[in-house]
């Protein structure tokens, strides 16, 4: 099995996954026995048809199926040396920032208050200078700061798609967690936005480890440095983005990448 | 490409003897049907402008500003001015003042409690107790209110207050306001996308928080609907506010005593041969304070659809 191939040339790592199942019920497994790790401060992307299982895997990474109690979850994910499943969710989830495919700022809060919501939500108390400073950075890393910057206490629902998902972002970046997992972050956003966030991504990995699911094979081949295939839930295999794409290694991917199922 | 026009055109004029008899059948069921919804919905329409004409023409002469801020005057004074030719004088503010302060405990009993088991129904929604607990939510809508006037008689106004009270009223009231309060906080919590409750729970939010501080404020609007739909339908009860608040001939603030209200002033206006023209003003103001509060809902909701 190539799975495991690029496993061990993985250093540092931040995040690894010991055999890990989970399934709609007991007989109806939607990931089957993954083993991987991820690279420190680089982009992996998940790729694969859809129903393959890749959005089951990114969503236990920071146990959002745990809303649903139908969902069934057998194996180890360790962040860093921490079981995963041994954290407070809320320590988890600000190690563990999760952005949706669809755009989701609150429409209730501002755009300022969009940005801290994560403090608000759990009752962390802040100082105003750090809560400026917070806004402003986390901002500034998704450059969306000088668009907004007069309008911080409006509403956010007069920005563009690409700009609500550059502040689901800064949203998310505000918590200063290690990882960032993207569900098909650009697949509801038009080229330039696309293009924007794809930059945006590119200029995050030096501080943050990245995680993406994506349809978008030219996607993953244009930003991502690590690459993981997935079909019917097993992962197919996982290599560097270049290797995968010039040279793939399992006949599957090889349907997949050039175009013959997905 | 052209070839298949031309064939279709070709049909077109073959059959088109046929087509120009089925339209104009058609077109004379089709006037025929639109007249009939255009005459039915006048119907309907007219029914609210004659209701609130009748009301302007017969109440607007009583109303003034003593209307708003005396007490209903007694039938031997009622009597003195009918005969002298005057208006009655005296108002309705024992009725006002008495409909404001029992649905305002019966929205603060109604409320709490309405948001609360919506949001229970919402969390629990395709479980079957929710269902059995909805299903006697629906029960409990359809129960005639003289019928919620009497239970709260036997429950309230004999054991618990010995005797006629607003507490007694407002009670009746909640439980009339209750049904519609659970459903509406139901319905417009499932409006609230799901996406919005999985970023909040992305951001390690207590789930309690998320109903708190994601949840109910997204769905405001539809709530605030709910609420001024039932305060709009409870005010204008009177069969359950005669078995627990009776009425009162001055203004009280008193929770354990009783109190007037507009709907029980009508009736009272009603049994009185000399104080029929307060009636249709007291009638009115019912009237207007309902419209205004509908109108208020669904102001409110066409703003949340923007």
């Amino acid at each position: 099995m190539k799975t495991n191939d690029i496993n061990n040339n993985i250093t540092p790592s931040i995040l690894s996954i010991e055999n890990l199942s989970i399934g709609y019920g007991e007989d109806k497994l939607a990931v089957k026995d993954v083993t991987t790790r991820f690279k420190k401060n680089a982009i992996t992307a998940i790729m694969g048809p859809s129903g393959c299982g890749k959005t089951t895997l990114l969503r236990a990474i920071n146990r959002m199926h745990e809303l649903y109690p139908n969902i069934v979850c057998k194996g180890k994910i360790k962040l860093f040396d921490d079981d995963i499943y041994e954290m407070s969710t809320i320590d988890l989830r600000k190690e563990v920032g999760m952005v949706f495919q669809r755009p989701n700022p609150f429409p209730t809060m501002s755009i300022y208050e969009n940005v801290i919501a994560g403090y608000k939500l759990n009752g962390i108390k802040l100082k105003r200078s750090e809560r400026d400073e917070i806004v402003e950075t986390s901002l500034k890393n998704v450059t969306l700061w000088d668009e907004v910057k007069n309008s911080l206490h409006k509403k956010g629902n007069f920005l563009s798609g690409g700009q609500q998902q550059r502040l689901c972002i800064a949203r998310t970046l505000a918590f200063k967690p290690k990882v960032i997992l993207l569900d098909e972050p650009t697949s509801a956003l038009d080229p330039i936005a696309t293009s924007k966030i794809e930059d945006l991504l590119v200029d995050l990995k030096k501080d943050y480890t990245i995680i993406m699911v994506t349809h978008n094979m030219s996607q993953a081949a244009r930003i991502s440095d690590n690459a993981m295939f997935m079909y019917l839930g097993e992962l197919i295999e996982y290599n560097s983005t270049k290797v995968m794409f010039t040279n793939p290694g399992d006949p599957r991917t090889e349907a997949y990448l050039t175009g013959k199922f997905g | 490409m052209i070839n298949q026009l031309s064939i279709l055109l070709k049909k077109e004029k073959a059959s088109s003897n046929v087509i120009y008899f089925s339209m104009n059948e058609r077109k004379i069921k089709n006037s025929f049907f639109r007249i009939g919804i255009i005459l039915f919905s006048l119907v309907t329409i007219s029914m609210v402008f004659m209701i609130v004409g009748t009301l302007l023409y017969k109440g607007y002469h009583q109303i003034n500003w003593a209307f708003f801020t005396q007490v209903a005057p007694d039938t031997f004074t009622a009597m003195m001015a009918k005969s002298s030719g005057q208006s009655i004088p005296g108002g309705i503010v024992n009725g006002i003042t008495g409909s404001v302060y029992l649905v305002l405990i019966a929205s603060l009993i109604a409320i709490p409690l309405g948001v609360l088991i919506g949001v229970f129904l919402y969390e629990n929604g395709k479980k079957r107790y929710a269902g059995i607990i909805r299903d006697i939510v629906d029960i409990l809508q359809g129960v005639p209110s003289i019928v919620i006037g009497l239970i709260v008689y036997i429950w309230v106004v004999v054991p618990i207050t010995k005797g006629y009270s607003v507490f007694a009223g407002s009670v009746a009231l909640a439980i009339m306001m209750l049904p519609l309060i659970i459903r509406s906080t139901e319905e417009s919590l499932k409006m609230v996308p799901e996406t919005l409750k999985e970023a909040a729970i992305a951001l390690g939010t207590p789930y309690y928080k998320v109903i708190l501080k994601v949840l109910i404020p997204s769905s405001i609007t539809g709530l605030t609907t709910g609420i001024l739909l039932a305060v709009s339908r409870v005010l204008g009860e009177t069969a359950p506010l005669m078995l627990t608040t009776l009425g009162n001939p001055a203004i009280n603030w008193n929770v354990s005593k009783p109190v007037s209200a507009v709907p029980l002033l009508i009736w009272q206006f009603y049994n009185d041969p000399n104080m029929v023209d307060l009636i249709w003003s007291s009638t009115l103001f019912l009237m207007a304070f309902v419209l205004v509060l509908n109108l208020l809902s669904k102001w409110i909701a066409a703003r949340q659809k923007r």
